[in-house]
């Protein structure tokens, strides 16, 4: 069972470049949106390091896509500052970034090939070197039969390959997806992950925005959890999981003995039918003088696992306990 | 990658991009055969009715020669017009006036101003047959001088075998008589521009629709500015009006001699090749400050009901546009003429009409300068409009933020 940490201990990670992540390739400092009057983005700190893998995790209408589109320079911000490649214009650096949006779409009358040369050109690639590096991407993603397929002819899976490939055609130093494995199955998704993965390691920066956290888990290195508009959490994946302290299982001979007071008040037992206890509680001390009180005091240990929270835990406590603070916030305002 | 950076070429490129894939796909797509027959429609109409209209005023209003003389000259011209009828082509009608009495004389020019407004006859034949005297406006004095003479020199044989000379009274002046020409000229060159700016800039109006529909508005706005995309869809939709008036004009010319000849007009003020090039400057910026216009409306609507919806009113506006520069036509050098000149919309209309009548040409640099910068704000605010209402994007429009973007300052940080 997990349980929601101590609120003080969830400290907001300062998004300021630490000494090794190196060159940003994107800082966003304040940015506030507003749609109608409504806030949608309520100043957003971001910091990605040069050629990693960031993911920005959050629920749906938590403002991932709000922020990206302000990264990208296809929404101005209310206020605040964000420099993308080194640049407070992302238009003047278009041909350095690619960008694959949450909605896909690409002109049903083209073919394949044309598509991925006309989201080339709009960021500078000539036409012509568009066409050759188009087909080569579709012969190395194994999708050259569809080269010259028109959009329309195509399964949703195949065109939303094509526009992947699309962002990927003039060898962007950054490229951007909005919930990229959104409609793929299992194993186009597996294949994204791989070319993800692959990107970085050529240098390129890739940040995503996901609500699907296994994905972030597998190939992130830092994150931003945002939820109702802000930051809860902006910092590696590892640091995210270390805000939960370990879960330990832990069955015994015994219900009661002396040992007992090794655990935490609140590890009740859960009796079993065939004798013994269950324990599950959060290990918010050392192993070793839990294991000593353990087995000194004749617990008569049957199993233990400890275990490190995963993201999906982390993510729940951290977005959860955000909530929490955003309608305190809500109750302070409504006093005022 | 070897890329200009340089901000224009860079914004000048997207243009292109944007433009050769609209132009690509409409002019590659089936439907551009439809719009290239398209006009064939309301030429039937027009031909079918002009037929009509032909052989009504053929019948009705056929220039007729007034005859005011002595009653036996009169008889002996009319019968010497009869004589000759059977061999001499384009005799004037006639039409008599009234028979004097010997020694009776006429003011030719009074009775002429008397004739009702309607009335056929448009010159007055007087004077003896020895010396006929022709009063009327230039056009059909010149006309009928040679074949006047040559049914009097009938009429008066065996008498006399002498061409008779025969003198003119021209009742409006060479130059008033051009001028009023090329009022016709500019009247029909402003009736030419509004039938194909009509035809044409309408098309604009559901230009984002696709792009909306298929979610690519996103991948759009991200690579290039939103100036950019309106500048590069005009652009293709104008380069798609171009290829179509050429096609129309090559159609329209075979079908014009193969019919056995072409409209004549008065030569326009500027001479026909630089009335040409104004043509085609001024049909351009009437697309694009139109388009532009529409483009936005279009671009704001969300789906293709509302914009066909917005399609009548659009209509309306434009033959507004062109009831108010016909209008500044017949007030020439007044206010009301600067004020269409100076009105984006009525503008070219304006200007093209002040090519036919009047031949100075630095106005026309003034005004293609003055329409480029019209075309080039519609296009931003429009731009500026949609990103805000359809991307959301910044904040919303206020006074205060309109007239910075206005002014081009920027909100202290």
């Amino acid at each position: 069972m997990t349980k929601s940490p101590n609120p003080s201990e969830f400290a907001i990670a300062s998004p300021a470049p630490d000494a090794d992540t190196g060159p940003l390739a994107i800082e966003a400092r304040d940015l506030v949106k507003r749609f109608d009057g409504t806030i949608a983005v309520d100043g957003v700190d971001i910091s990605v390091p040069a050629g990693t893998i960031f993911g920005i995790l959050g629920p749906n209408g938590a403002g991932k896509t709000t922020t990206l589109r302000m990264l990208l320079g296809i929404i101005d911000p209310d206020s605040g500052t964000r420099r993308v490649l080194g640049s407070d214009n992302p238009h003047a650096i278009a041909h350095r970034i690619g960008y694959l949006p949450e909605e896909r779409g690409l002109y049903p009358a083209m073919k394949a090939v044309d598509a991925i040369a006309f989201v080339g050109a709009l960021r500078g690639l000539p036409r012509d070197e568009g066409r050759r590096r188009g087909r080569e991407l579709l012969e190395e993603y194994g999708f050259g039969h569809i080269a010259d397929r028109q959009i329309r002819q195509m399964s949703k899976g195949q065109a939303q390959t094509v526009q992947l490939l699309a962002t990927l055609v003039h060898k962007p130093d950054l490229i951007v997806l909005d919930e990229p494995f959104s409609g793929l199955d299992a194993i186009s998704q597996g294949r994204l992950e791989k070319l993800i993965r692959g990107l970085a390691i050529d240098g390129t920066t890739v940040i995503f925005s996901t609500h699907v956290l296994s994905h972030a888990e597998r190939l992130c290195e830092r994150i931003a959890i945002i939820a109702g508009g802000k930051v809860p959490f902006h910092g590696l994946v590892s640091t995210a999981r270390d805000r939960l302290p370990p879960q330990v299982h832990l069955e015994t001979r015994n219900v009661d003995g002396p040992w007992r007071a090794a655990l935490p008040p609140e590890a009740e037992p859960q009796l079993r039918s065939t004798g013994g206890a269950l324990f599950d509680f959060s290990l918010t001390g050392e192993v070793e003088p839990l294991l000593t009180a353990l087995i000194e005091g004749g617990a008569g240990i049957q199993a233990l696992s400890i275990e490190r929270a995963g993201l999906h835990d982390a993510f729940v406590a951290i977005a959860g306990e955000a909530a929490a603070r955003a309608l305190e916030q809500d109750a302070e305002g409504v006093a005022r | 990658m070897n890329m200009s950076h340089s901000a224009f070429s860079r914004f000048w490129r997207s243009i292109m991009v944007i433009a050769s894939r609209d132009f690509g796909a409409i002019l590659f797509s089936r439907s551009f055969i439809f719009f290239l027959l398209g006009p064939l429609f309301p030429v039937f109409v027009i031909g079918m009715a002009g037929g009509i209209g032909a052989s009504v005023s053929g019948k009705a209003v056929t220039p007729v020669l007034g005859i005011a003389m002595e009653a036996a000259e009169t008889d002996a011209f009319l019968a010497a017009r009869d004589r000759l009828s059977g061999s001499v082509a384009h005799l004037p009608e006639t039409f008599i006036v009234i028979r004097l009495k010997p020694g009776e004389r006429v003011m030719a020019r009074s009775l002429l101003e008397r004739a009702k407004s309607g009335s056929p006859v448009v010159a007055l034949l007087s004077g003896p047959l020895a010396n006929p005297k022709l009063t009327g406006p230039g056009g059909s004095v010149d006309m009928w001088k040679g074949p006047v003479a040559l049914i009097a020199a009938e009429a008066l044989r065996p008498q006399s075998s002498t061409l008779p000379s025969v003198t003119v009274d021209k009742t409006i002046s060479a130059r008033a008589d051009t001028a009023r020409k090329r009022i016709r000229t500019a009247q029909a060159s402003q009736t030419l521009l509004f039938l194909l700016t009509m035809l044409l800039a309408g098309m604009v109006m559901s230009n984002m629709v696709e792009e909306k529909a298929n979610k690519i508005i996103e991948v759009l706005a991200a690579a290039v500015p939103m100036d950019a995309v309106f500048f590069g869809k005009l652009i293709a939709m104008l380069g798609v009006s171009l290829v179509g008036l050429s096609v129309w004009g090559v159609v329209g010319l075979a079908i014009m001699l193969a019919g056995g000849g072409i409209p004549s007009f008065a030569p326009p003020a500027v001479g026909w090749p630089m009335f040409a090039l104004l043509g085609l400057v001024y049909f351009s910026f009437a697309y694009l400050l139109l388009g532009s216009l529409f483009l936005t409306i279009g671009g704001l609507a969300a789906t293709v009901r509302e914009v066909q919806t917005l399609s009548m009113p659009a209509t309306m506006l434009q033959l507004l546009v062109f009831f108010f520069a016909s209008y500044a036509l017949g007030a020439m050098g007044e206010p009301i003429e600067l004020a269409a000149i100076l009105f984006p919309l009525t503008s070219p209309y304006s200007m093209l009409a002040r090519a036919a009548v009047e031949p100075d040409l630095l106005p026309h640099l003034g005004a293609i300068v003055w329409q480029a910068l019209c075309v080039t704000l519609i296009i931003k605010g429009g731009a500026t409009l949609f990103r805000r209402t359809v991307m959301k994007s910044g904040p919303a429009v206020s006074r205060n933020s309109f007239f910075r973007w206005l002014t081009g300052r920027r909100k202290p940080a």
